[in-house]
């Protein structure tokens, strides 16, 4: 590759572009940030286009940064399902970006933006990382720039939450670091690559001991059953634009080092601990929706919602099959419940400012007030029950189908059961939001671009349902 | 036993102990303590068992000196909530 074109290369630009507009946020002060960060997504968003295109016509594809390759360099890799991660980041921090503006004041934006745009660099590195320890890294950063995110208010409840989350992050971490080091021991290399042929069927006692330091610590991030405790403080305390990034792209973030792991890494081992997943799956369904159903406070409800959606994700691993049904469900439910959830948190944020509480006795009468906000809320819903044609049909109908092919029937009692839950809570909100208002209750305007960057985002997660089989096309370009 | 399979076997140790000290301890300073010992037992793990054949391997070196950033950076934000959380009064610290 020439100079020039590896200049031109999109690939590089995804992690430098977010680093540069939070630095100069942080340099320039109040009021700057939100319009540098809002350009630099734009950039962002075509450059991942550009990239998913060059990756359809060409297949995968790798970037020696600077120019020096793997083992003394650091390699990127762009395949689909990298790609497919990066898009979503994408197109969800830009719509939210435009709703930061207008929900922060000048004084909260001076950290908002810079911690932003370190998240943001942080995950396009984790997705585009071609070793493992490249990976534990990127995993850091992320882990800071959330923590620090949730802090943001300086409220004592949400620094408390922040701790919480950084301590059980950085145990996680830790333990993949100590898995690393026994792969790194044993084997002599990190580079996903190559370290596949070398793990092979019957690996030795430290691969076993290494993949299950990394994935318990990978679950303990994507706070999966019964490591969910951090996550409705973390989420559900945080501020609504923070909260819609956390769940819709952070706690993605390590699930996608998950499937890395089980489908590059250890696939041998991954099928051993296959059954474990799923059924901790159907329990963070079952009991994130149960405790979203009970829950007086919006936010809280919609935070444990994410836990309960993230349970879908790990139904995924007793299902993997050279068929790539699972697969494309996993992604496509990762993208599906990243946008929707990414829209219900801003508008649970308008909803809130709306009202002035953040109670769901609090929301009789907004229907009036804020109707494009509760529209949004209804589809990101829509998407949440998995109704068509959202993208939350579209995945739940491929693990129907992986389930039914395999005869593993209860993943489909499961998956139905988990859609009716839904319902039942994404239902109580808007009940309560139709009720006539109490005589004494008085609504604050909220700004328009907070309404519409809602309404964006749950109207995207519908959309995608519609456009699956570009989805799945991309996902078929492995690493060859 | 070579001396590297005995740095790595006593990180081993560093890591199930800071482990432990993560999950029993309940002040957050203490906690912050045990997880730098985690770091430190992966470490030594690390630089321990890429040693087994005598000669020095500057890959797991190089990673270390990147983990000891990072964990430096982790311990500044954890000591600096912790702080934060002490002095809103409210703080387990």
């Amino acid at each position: 590759m020439g100079m020039a074109e590896a200049f031109l290369d999109p690939l590089p630009w995804l992690i430098v572009l977010p680093l540069a507009w939070a630095a100069l946020a942080f340099l320039g002060g109040p009021g700057r940030g939100g319009h540098l960060a809002v350009t630099g997504l734009v950039v962002q968003l075509a450059l991942a286009l550009a990239l998913a295109g060059q990756v359809l016509e060409n297949g995968a594809r790798t970037h020696a940064v600077g120019g020096w390759g793997a083992p003394l360099g650091i390699d990127l890799l762009a395949d689909g399902l990298a790609v497919a991660m990066l898009l979503l980041a994408q197109v969800v921090a830009l719509p939210l970006a435009v709703y930061a503006r207008a929900y922060f004041s000048e004084v909260a934006q001076t950290a908002f933006w810079p911690l932003a745009g370190f998240l943001i660099a942080a995950l396009n590195a984790l997705f585009l990382s071609a070793d493992l320890f490249n990976l534990y890294v990127t995993l850091e950063l992320l882990s800071l720039a959330a923590v620090g995110l949730v802090a943001l208010g300086g409220k004592p409840m949400q620094v408390a939450a922040a701790l919480r989350y950084l301590l059980v992050s950085l145990t996680a971490s830790a333990a993949y670091l100590m898995g690393v080091a026994l792969i790194y021991g044993t084997y002599g290399t990190v580079s996903i690559a190559t370290l596949a042929p070398l793990i092979g069927a019957d690996p030795p006692l430290a691969a076993w001991l290494a993949a299950g330091l990394m994935l318990t610590g990978l679950l303990a991030k994507t706070a999966l059953f019964p490591f969910h405790f951090w996550l409705p403080p973390a989420h559900g305390g945080a501020a609504a634009p923070v909260s819609a990034l956390l769940s819709a792209l952070v706690v993605k973030a390590s699930f996608y080092l998950v499937l890395r792991l089980a489908l590059d890494v250890f696939p041998a081992l991954a099928a051993h601990a296959a059954p474990i997943l799923g059924v901790l799956g159907a329990a963070a369904i079952l009991w994130g929706s149960w405790q979203a159903l009970r829950t007086p406070h919006i936010k809280m409800l919609v935070a444990w919602s994410t836990v309960a959606q993230l349970g879908y994700l790990f139904l995924v691993f007793p299902l993997l099959a050279p068929d790539g049904l699972a697969l494309q469900a996993g992604v496509m439910q990762a993208i599906a419940h990243g946008l929707a959830k990414a829209a219900m948190f801003a508008a649970a944020g308008v909803l809130m400012l709306a009202t002035g509480r953040d109670t769901l006795a609090g929301l009789a009468g907004v229907a009036g007030r804020v109707p494009v906000t509760l529209f949004a809320f209804g589809l990101a819903g829509v998407t949440l029950m998995g109704l068509p044609p959202s993208g939350g049909f579209l995945a739940k109908w491929l693990l129907i189908e992986a389930a039914l092919s395999h005869g593993q029937w209860p993943w489909v009692v499961v998956v139905i059961g988990g859609g009716l839950l839904a319902a039942a809570y994404v239902f109580k909100v808007l009940r309560q939001a139709f009720l006539l208002a109490p005589e004494d209750s008085h609504f604050h305007p909220v700004p328009r671009s907070m309404e519409w960057a809602a309404f964006v985002l749950a109207a995207a997660s519908v959309v995608l349902g519609l456009r699956g089989v570009e989805l799945m096309a991309l996902l078929a370009k492995g690493a060859a | 036993m070579t001396p590297g399979l005995i740095y790595a076997l006593a990180g081993v140790a560093l890591f199930v102990l800071g482990l432990a000290g993560v999950v029993v301890l309940n002040q957050a300073l203490r906690r912050i303590l045990a997880f730098n010992l985690m770091g430190s037992g992966a470490f030594l793990t690390l630089v321990g068992l890429a040693q087994r054949d005598g000669g020095v391997d500057p890959v797991p070196q190089a990673m270390v000196l990147t983990g000891i950033v990072v964990a430096v950076a982790a311990t500044a934000l954890a000591l600096a909530l912790a702080r934060r959380l002490a002095q809103g009064g409210h703080g387990d610290g």
